[in-house]
């Protein structure tokens, strides 16, 4: 058991001697990817904001033909503009995100009692359209609403006619539960900092002391090698989990400066937030290092090496992707898979849904033998003759 | 006391199998110096490898002090002390702490580690090197810092990879110089060389390996008398029957 202390300290001190681990493990690890997700929700909410309460600029192709429609739009904060020549160009190519367009027979039609014409031109597939182009079709179709209100009225019939239907929505999100449709992606950024804190040292203790040529001495001693491995383990999942940390604590704090009450969203990022993410996130370090250092101890070289890890860095986004495009319920056996019991778990937590304890401690159990079996093929990896020989 | 019965060792499969050890056989015994000499490729390393238990030879025995290496690897580790072909240093950490590190592998106390510790600096006269860290070392001063941990815990028995391999003439001559205190103490010192002045002034023993098969097992007056030949140079390219891979 000493031994294993030993290779663990060793490792530990040998690593903190290197600035650029230290800086990935410290900083780029842990506060980049939450500091830039942090950052990129600023701006959607502050453009969301923008976008509500800011006058509507509109070309408006034969705005003579229509005045009465033209007012009601000015007073509902629309800034009516001169329509570019060719109204389809402009939206296609950008150049305003939605146009209207009235029809020269529009005052003839409306004063005979029938449809008047307008056109609404907008590019649906344009994402930063859409707000605008939704905007205008409410307000004509309040209008349109209204008008024919007016006419109902005007030959003595109740408007109420037209409603043979009461539609009340009844929204059963809360702004906890609409924020988890934004921060999806968190999970994958956390599991990220795992990857980014523990790939210096799965190269380093395997790849790199072979590629120095320490590593045969190394084995030359009398300990077992499943000792020097689980040292070497634990010095790597003590990085990954000091990065994790560290990223889990800088998103809560930064996450309370966000403008999310604005769009009627709010978070969870309390202590109890912190805790249990930590807990979920714990074996899963362990499995995600004893599977960064087996492919690593596969590598022939520090390149290779790094070049496999990239790879396996990419695996995590698959769970996140899933949750993201096909949202299921969450079922109990999803909390005993790995990496997606972490994903459910965390996104619950921060939702502030209710997650049962026997479920965390399935999450953290069914993880923690993965870990134990990651460790354990590795184990096997070391005990090969091929391991210790470099070239 | 070193005792290797009868090993073999190949490597890969089928077409493209390579015999690298083919039934080596010899004794290395407590107070002498025991060389192993032979051409680049004729099995010395991979031979030493299966001696510190790094390797599993296909068939054959390791007695280390009596101890089967097949049996107790880590027991034959503890009474060995390795100089291997790779002796890479932690870079970042200085010559004193690659040193530590390997004494308390090996389970030493902390007042016997510093005790063994200085007395090899001393020895090895690489005081003033101690507290830098290895980065940038030369190469005498890696060999150095190498030996010091590999002897750290007081082997009785100390093997040796091609140990002069890179020193310069100072660091060489010094080198020998230790091999010889480390007889006088009574410890079984086996080294290889593919050098034939090194092992001609510093054996009691020559053991000839060539193409993974031991060619002559004698004292260095008895190989030079067993071939007839009065410079030992000779005697050798005569031993392995040609002067491919051999150097001054």
């Amino acid at each position: 058991m000493n031994s294993v202390i030993t290779v663990f300290l060793k490792e530990v001190r040998e690593n903190l001697r290197d600035r650029r681990t230290v800086i990935n493990t410290l900083f780029t690890g842990p506060l980049i990817a939450p500091l830039l997700f942090v950052l990129m929700i600023n701006v959607m909410v502050t453009r969301e904001l923008n976008k509500a309460e800011a006058p509507l600029p509109l070309p408006v192709a034969g705005a003579q033909y229509a005045p009465n429609l033209i007012a009601a739009l000015k007073q509902n904060n629309v800034e009516i503009k001169d329509a570019p020549a060719d109204a389809e160009r402009a939206v296609r190519e950008q150049d305003a995100d939605v146009v209207l367009r009235i029809d020269a027979d529009f005052a003839k039609a409306w004063d005979k009692g029938e449809p008047a014409q307008v056109e609404v031109i907008f590019d649906s597939s344009r994402q930063d359209a859409r707000g605008p182009t939704e905007r205008l079709r409410k307000l004509l179709d309040a209008y349109g609403q209204r008008t024919g209100a007016l006419r109902l009225l005007a030959r003595g019939l109740s408007p109420i006619i037209l409603k043979p239907l009461a539609v009340a929505d009844r929204d059963q999100s809360t702004p906890q539960s609409r924020s988890g449709l934004m921060f999806g992606f968190l999970p994958y950024f956390f599991i990220i900092g795992v990857l980014i804190g523990g790939m210096a040292l799965a190269i380093d203790t395997t790849a790199g002391e072979r590629e120095r040529q320490s590593l045969e001495p190394l084995l030359a001693n009398p300990v077992p090698r499943w000792q020097i491995l689980a040292g070497k383990l634990g010095a790597t999942t003590a990085f990954a989990i000091t990065t994790v940390a560290l990223s889990i604590l800088a998103f809560a704090v930064v996450g309370q400066f966000l403008p999310l009450q604005k769009i009627g969203m709010t978070l969870t990022l309390g202590a109890r937030f912190v805790a249990l993410t930590l807990f979920v996130m714990l074996p899963l370090a362990a499995m995600l290092a004893a599977l960064q250092t087996l492919v690593a101890a596969f590598a022939k070289s520090y390149r290779e090496a790094q070049t496999y890890l990239g790879l396996l860095n990419l695996v995590p986004i698959i769970p996140t992707l899933l949750l993201t495009i096909l949202p299921i319920k969450t079922q109990t056996w999803m909390y005993a898979v790995p990496l997606l019991g972490q994903q459910v778990t965390i996104l619950r937590l921060m939702r502030g849904d209710p997650v049962a304890d026997s479920a965390l401690l399935l999450c953290f159990a069914c993880t923690a033998v993965a870990a134990l079996l990651a460790a354990l093929v590795t184990a096997k990896i070391y005990h090969s003759e091929r391991l210790a020989i470099s070239a | 006391m070193i005792e290797v019965r009868n090993l073999h060792k190949a490597f890969g499969k089928g077409a493209k199998r390579v015999v690298a050890v083919d039934g080596v056989s010899f004794s290395a015994r407590d107070g002498e110096i025991t060389g192993l000499l032979g051409p680049n490729g004729a099995g010395k390393t991979t031979t030493l490898r299966c001696l510190y238990t790094l390797m599993q030879p296909d068939s054959g025995q390791v007695l280390v002090d009596g101890i089967d290496a097949a049996v107790d690897p880590v027991a034959v580790r503890r009474r060995l002390g390795v100089l291997p072909d790779a002796r890479g240093l932690y870079k970042r950490l200085t010559a004193r702490e690659n040193i530590d590190y390997f004494a308390r592998l090996h389970g030493i106390e902390t007042q016997t580690m510093h005790q063994r510790r200085e007395a090899l600096a001393d020895a090895l006269e690489m005081r003033d090197i101690l507290d830098r860290r290895t980065e940038g070392f030369s190469q005498g001063q890696r060999v150095k810092t190498a030996i010091a941990r590999a002897l750290v815990h007081d082997p009785k028995n100390v093997i040796l990879d091609e140990p002069t391999n890179g020193l310069d003439v100072m660091s060489t001559r010094a080198m020998r110089g230790f091999l010889k205190s480390m007889k006088a103490e009574g410890r079984c010192v086996l080294f290889s060389s593919h050098i034939m002045q090194e092992v001609a002034a510093l054996c009691d023993r020559i053991v000839v390996i060539a193409r993974g098969r031991v060619v002559a097992d004698e004292s260095p007056d008895a190989l030079r008398a067993q071939t007839g030949e009065a410079n030992l140079e000779e005697a050798f390219v005569k031993l392995i029957g040609t002067d491919e891979g051999l150097a001054a």
